[in-house]
């Protein structure tokens, strides 16, 4: 496996997805007395090419680690990022490569991933009952954290009608409605 | 092995609580005679909604103390990854000897935390002379812990920016002490886990995890590594003052020359990283450089800049159970954070608990679940459901105490 230089990762990322790749962003820093660099990346692609780029992960590196998929409410649509790690077990290697993918609020549906990375199914199950979108294709479709009781069409990660604002205890000095 | 009852299948629940499980999570386990074929886990009786404070209550330093308290044991690596992950959004660059500080708190808490779960890994197997031993060896790294941080458990040693208390020279001596104590007792403690019969017998070739499951299942941490997978966050990404410190992931091979991945492997891994830590706390002890401690001695002017931040950031810290990872956000003329998302260790390798489980004996649950190093509660509470005629019966604390009471008078008659 050959280990890229991070300009080079997203230049394979653009000639893989074509016109679905719409942004990208390196971060890189010096750290510590020895100035060893550490470097996180950031791919912002469509959706319709979700699935194509996690595929160009594991291409880039064979089994990859998907952290956690972060979501948050963006207003009109959901933003989803794939917190994935590429090239462990190398010494002061491994990237960390966030996937940033966003599902408009009329069509909240994503591809599920457990196919190619069977581990992402816990961290599926909660941005589908947290978030309500729906992961097509999840081999297991329960509820993850939520108790069964919890009602149904209210996602406590929502900023919008459908969050949690009516189950919330009103704490002194909290502010009625999300900003 | 197991004398299989044709069609009768049963599905026995353990927990939420149970005495077994130090954390309140719920396994049912799909039983043919003594074998477990099935296993499902149920997780959410301890979701507490820290992040959802986070986003709406806290502003960004109070969130320090609040990651503190994501877990009673790893609260340097949640505060770790957080500021790190607010660092890298707002722009900020600690001081290189609070990288050191940092690096030393982070290393004294594997210490502890690997030694606390070899105490509980031997009580598992109903070992509680080494279960005894192992917590009293414990308690001279609690008392430097509270020594160097001036706590014993919540030990707010995190600031963005740095570190809050600094570790001097007049202090070298009694850090070193406590080092060369536990170097002292390494080979007693690798003899009574590694070369006893008992613990040899109830860990060998229990509760394996293959190299394939592990990547496949992302599984992190010491239950990724016994498995032959090198992946330790240290070693991987230039984080802290690890990037300087040349950090290598251990894999049981290094000492038995194989890889099984069973629970025996994870003890191994345990064991030899509090070794690894003591030496890294020597190492830094050595190299620390000079100069100050916190990039912004401020608070509020801090405060007041992290609020005009407009950023984002991901901070991996590797605690002692494998990679913590927090995702920020941070939205300018917004007090709170605009997102936090925090994934501890335990997530992950709770996936790896049904290929774990699958295929051993019901005897063996606790030792095969606690070999992951799940969080700690207690209080007894058993559900057995016989499936077929559909009859529930709930043991309580109180049946359960009832039942031990009339052991010991049987015993003693």
């Amino acid at each position: 496996m050959e280990i890229l230089s991070p300009e080079k990762i997203i230049g394979s990322f653009k000639a893989a997805l074509g016109g679905d790749f719409i942004d990208s962003k390196i971060y890189q820093k010096e750290v510590a007395v020895k100035k060893n660099i550490f470097t996180s990346i950031w791919i912002h692609v469509k959706r319709e090419a979700f699935r194509k780029a996690v595929e160009h992960i594991c291409e880039l590196q064979n089994c990859p680690h998907l952290s956690i998929i972060s979501s948050s409410d963006r207003g009109n649509d959901v933003e989803l990022i794939y917190h994935f790690t590429i090239y462990y077990g190398h010494h002061l290697q491994e990237l960390s490569l966030g996937l940033r993918v966003n599902v408009p609020k009329n069509d909240l549906k994503i591809p599920t991933i457990t196919d190619i990375i069977p581990g992402a199914l816990f961290t599926e199950r909660e941005t589908q009952e947290m978030m309500g979108m729906e992961v097509v294709g999840i081999p297991d479709n329960r509820r993850l954290f939520l108790p069964d009781d919890f009602p149904e069409g209210i996602y406590p990660w929502r900023k919008d009608e459908t969050g949690p604002e009516d189950l919330l205890r009103v704490l002194p000095g909290r502010q009625q409605k999300w900003q | 092995m197991a004398v299989s009852k044709g069609t009768e299948k049963y599905t026995i629940p353990v927990g939420p609580i149970h005495p077994a499980l130090k954390e309140p999570i719920r396994l049912d386990l799909g039983i043919d005679g003594e074998e477990i074929v099935d296993v499902d886990v149920i997780v959410g009786q301890v979701h507490r909604g820290i992040e959802w404070l986070g986003m709406n209550r806290n502003n960004a330093i109070q969130n320090i103390y609040l990651a503190e308290r994501v877990c009673g044991i790893c609260n340097i690596c949640h505060p770790f990854a957080y500021v790190m992950a607010v660092e890298q959004a707002a722009g900020i660059t600690p001081p290189e000897r609070a990288e050191y500080i940092r690096v030393i708190t982070a290393e004294m808490e594997r210490i502890h935390s690997h030694l606390l779960w070899a105490g509980i890994a031997a009580h598992e197997i109903g070992f509680d002379t080494v279960f005894y031993l192992v917590w009293r060896v414990r308690e001279e790294i609690m008392d430097l812990i509270e020594y160097v941080t001036g706590n014993r458990v919540t030990k707010a040693m995190f600031q963005i920016g740095g570190v809050r208390r600094d570790i001097t020279e007049e202090q070298f001596p009694r850090i070193r002490k406590s080092l060369d104590y536990y170097k002292s007792i390494f080979n007693q403690l690798k003899t009574v886990f590694l070369d006893d019969r008992t613990i040899r017998m109830r860990t060998k070739n229990v509760g394996i995890l293959e190299t394939e499951d592990a990547l496949k299942l992302l599984v992190v941490g010491p239950t990724a590594r016994a498995s032959g997978v090198p992946k330790d966050v240290r070693q991987d990404q230039a984080y802290s003052a690890y990037a300087d410190l040349d950090i290598k992931a251990i894999t049981p091979d290094v000492l038995t020359g194989a890889v099984i991945g069973d629970v025996y492997d994870r003890i191994i891994v345990r064991l030899l990283e509090v070794k690894q830590s003591i030496e890294i706390i020597e190492r830094c002890l050595a190299e620390m450089p000079p100069g100050s401690i916190l990039a912004e001695p401020k608070i509020a002017k801090l405060l007041n800049a992290l609020k005009k931040t407009e950023g984002e950031g991901v901070g991996r810290a590797e605690a002692p159970r494998g990679e913590v990872i927090h995702y920020v956000r941070l939205e300018a003329g917004r007090e709170t954070l605009a997102i936090w998302k925090i994934r501890a260790p335990t997530y992950t390798n709770l996936m790896a608990i049904p290929i774990i489980l699958k295929g051993g004996q019901i005897a063996d649950v606790p030792i095969a679940f606690a070999s992951i190093d799940p969080c700690m509660s207690c209080t007894n509470r058993v559900v057995v459901v016989d499936q077929k005629r559909n009859k529930k019966s709930l043991l309580t604390n109180k049946d359960l105490h009832e039942l031990s009471i009339e052991k010991t008078r049987k015993l003693k008659c």
